[in-house]
């Protein structure tokens, strides 16, 4: 129970953090929203994943992944891949020139299933492929990558190339990925549909607790002595390598790790949303990702969170209302995130939320003496991360060069 | 071979490589700009497109201008326009790298994403001003034109205009680079920031300058990029994923890595789009640059400056 309390959930503030989050997502939002709001808030939430996976990647493992969208596609087309082949059975495709097969495949003058659509007749192996597809993807550039000491920038800008070039191979082999208009016309899931309120009601809910449950995993991998590695390479990389650690293997772990934390949001997006295509795999999904988990904050797992809850919702009012007005406001958050707060939300939070949290003491004695009693060391043994963060938003300018001169200084020469 | 007669292929492959030409042109002219700012100062400008953009759209605005203002001077008027688009992007550039750049030196990736929000809004700006549809600038009839070679090989004129305009500006880097005291500051600066400060070099008036002449070249790339496709406000970002890895592919700091990617690229690009289809063609030759740079992660001509 303890080290589940101190390193799943985070000791007292972790918990809290998850505790407020489950309070939002299960309780305030199916509460105050309609259906069709709770359904765009579920889909939002799907992005979280990919902001999650990024504060892992960016913000502890220190490399700045631009082909997140890549893995977010490639869970939900596998997904999306499931679905659309109950949706092609024999009846309901009986018009088309070949019976049985999905209709975009059809319109292209293709006669039979590729052989690389025929597992995923069966769930279980879809399940499977979600998490294997883009560890595996991501095995293969992490290893290629890290093993030959390509980081920083170098690694941004080949990942933003392979963001690119899957983009353009979906749009291009129509008649085995669905082209430009992606999978569509998604309806069942073993007979039941996907597509009623009380499926949309039932899929939010599992969205929810899964994120939850994935940054709990995160929280337990960050605790371990991996997370101290990570955090150790991310400031001097040269030190842990000369302290035997075979550096590359723990940022492949990561990245493969972020790459399956993506997929999962993937696929819960297909499945809640109802489609897939290439607009959720390109260079520009990529690095809204990144904004997400910026503006949360790079090295708060649950800030990315409410970071991608902000900047949809600010999306989602702002191009109701004015869509001329929203591109200028995200470049303006990109630039004001990067110049002004470097720490997100998170940051904001560590610098002002202690004097808020003064305020509040008085009450908060008064109610957790009893507790605090019987579990009192999380409070003087606190997880690697809090330290490191508080330390960082005292001084950001000051401090936030550190990684990146390492990173620089690893430029191949 | 794929159904063609031995000469049917050799004109495919001149004609092509012609229409290539175009294109290694507009990539070159895109990563010289790219390789000062990105080799030389470490900045990952993710905006470069925008100022390629800003080029093109100052050759439209001159066109408009001298179409109806100075009728007889329409044939002269494009050299003088690309003249402009340098100046324009230039002063934006500057502007650019005076107010925001210059606070994100040392962190890379911050520039990385600050320069993505710029690109945005500039998209926004032209997309606003210039409205969402692509326009094209008047050329000059002389421009227009294509020479016949034979009967199957037709050169276009334009082309190989551009041509020489990128010879003669990437000469003119390389005598910047290399032949002039600001060059000779630019390259004490990348070598060794401290040291070329203690001997008297302004580094943040460098720093400026260099930006300022990456972008102004970026602008010369879209006076070249007018004559083979019209200008929307996105048509900048396009590129800008493929000018990176001409970049890193030819070694980053080194021009003469940029001047061989370029061409090595756009022309496999141009050659594969006729055999196979335009994505694939594409696909197929950014995956072979990205399996060299696996196995050769500090691109073709790795510069030898200590780090």
């Amino acid at each position: 129970m303890n080290t589940f309390y101190t390193r799943w959930l985070g000791g007292r503030q972790g918990s809290m953090g998850i505790a407020i989050l489950a309070l939002l997502i299960f309780a305030i939002m199916p509460m105050w929203l309609d259906i069709f709001r709770l359904n765009l808030v579920g889909k939002y939430l799907t992005y979280a994943f990919a902001a999650v996976s990024l504060v892992m990647v960016w913000g502890y493992g220190g490399v700045l992944s631009l082909g997140q969208g890549v893995f977010f596609g490639l869970g939900g087309y596998c997904m999306a891949m499931f679905l659309k082949l109950e949706a092609s059975d024999l009846t309901s495709t009986a018009h088309q020139t070949t019976p049985g097969i999905p209709d975009f495949m059809d319109w292209n003058q293709i006669t039979q299933l590729p052989l690389f659509w025929e597992p995923f007749h069966s769930l279980t192996f879809t399940i499977i492929a979600i998490f294997v597809v883009p560890a595996i993807f991501a095995y293969i550039i992490g290893a290629a990558m890290f093993k030959r000491r390509v980081g920083g920038v170098y690694f941004s800008i080949i990942t933003q190339a392979i963001a690119s070039i899957l983009t353009i191979l979906i749009v291009g082999q129509q008649g085995y990925t669905g082209g430009i208009n992606g999978i569509t016309d998604l309806k069942t899931i073993h007979g039941w549909n996907i597509n009623s309120s009380s499926a949309k009601y039932i899929l939010y809910y599992f969205n929810g607790a899964l994120l939850i449950g994935v940054i709990m995993v995160c929280r337990y991998v960050l605790s371990s002595k991996l997370g101290r590695l990570l955090l150790a390479m991310r400031d001097k990389e040269d030190r842990v390598r000369f302290s035997g650690y075979d550096v590359s293997n723990f940022k492949i772990f990561t990245f493969c790790l972020g790459a399956m934390i993506s997929a999962i949001g993937g696929a819960m997006f297909t499945l809640q949303v109802g489609f897939m295509s290439p607009s959720f795999v390109g260079i520009v999904p990529s690095i809204e990702m990144v904004i997400f988990a910026a503006v949360g904050g790079r090295m708060s797992l649950i800030g990315a969170v409410f970071g991608t809850l902000l900047v949809n919702y600010g999306k989602t009012a702002f191009s109701e209302s004015f869509p001329a007005l929203w591109l200028f406001l995200m470049g303006a958050l990109f630039i004001a995130v990067v110049m002004f707060f470097p720490n997100g939300l998170a940051g904001l939070y560590e610098q002002y939320g202690s004097r808020l949290a003064k305020l509040w003491q008085p009450l908060v004695r008064r109610f957790s003496k009893a507790p605090a009693a019987v579990v009192p060391p999380p409070a003087d043994t606190p997880p690697s991360p809090p330290p490191v963060v508080r330390k960082l938003a005292d001084k950001p300018v000051a401090a936030e060069p550190l990684p990146e001169e390492a990173l620089r200084t690893r430029r191949p020469a | 071979m794929f159904g063609y007669s031995l000469s049917d292929l050799g004109s495919i492959v001149v004609m092509q490589g012609f229409s290539g030409l175009s294109l290694f042109s507009v990539l070159l002219l895109m990563a010289l700009g790219l390789a000062i700012i990105f080799g030389q100062m470490g900045v990952i400008n993710m905006a470069h497109g925008e100022f390629m953009t800003i080029g093109a759209y100052t050759i439209y605005m001159i066109g408009k201008v001298t179409e109806q203002y100075f009728p007889a001077f329409l044939p002269y008027y494009f050299f003088f326009a690309i003249a402009a688009a340098f100046a324009i992007a230039f002063i934006v550039g500057y502007l650019v790298e005076y107010l925001m750049i210059r606070h994100l030196y040392r962190r890379p990736l911050d520039t990385l994403l600050a320069t993505w929000g710029l690109s945005l809004i500039m998209q926004q700006i032209f997309r606003s001003v210039f409205g969402g549809r692509e326009v094209s600038p008047n050329l000059p009839d002389w421009l227009m034109g294509s020479w016949s070679v034979s009967d199957t090989i037709d050169i276009p004129i334009n082309g190989m205009v551009v041509m020489v305009v990128t010879l003669v500006v990437t000469g003119g880097v390389v005598a910047f680079m290399f032949k002039s005291r600001w060059g000779l500051k630019v390259r004490a600066t990348t070598q060794n920031r401290v040291m070329a400060g203690a001997v008297g070099i302004n580094t943040n008036m460098v720093d400026r300058m260099t930006f300022a002449v990456g972008c102004g070249i970026a602008g010369i790339a879209g006076a070249a990029f007018t004559t083979i496709a019209s200008t929307g406000p996105t048509s900048g970002s396009q590129y800008i994923v493929d000018t990176f890895l001409v970049v890193v592919f030819g070694g980053a700091t080194s021009i003469l890595g940029a001047v061989a990617s370029a061409f090595s690229i756009a022309q496999a690009q141009s050659i594969l789009t006729f055999f196979l289809t335009n994505a694939m063609g594409k696909v197929v030759t950014l995956l072979v640059v990205i399996g060299i740079l696996m196995m050769k992660p500090e691109g073709l001509f790795a510069s030898k400056v200590r780090k």
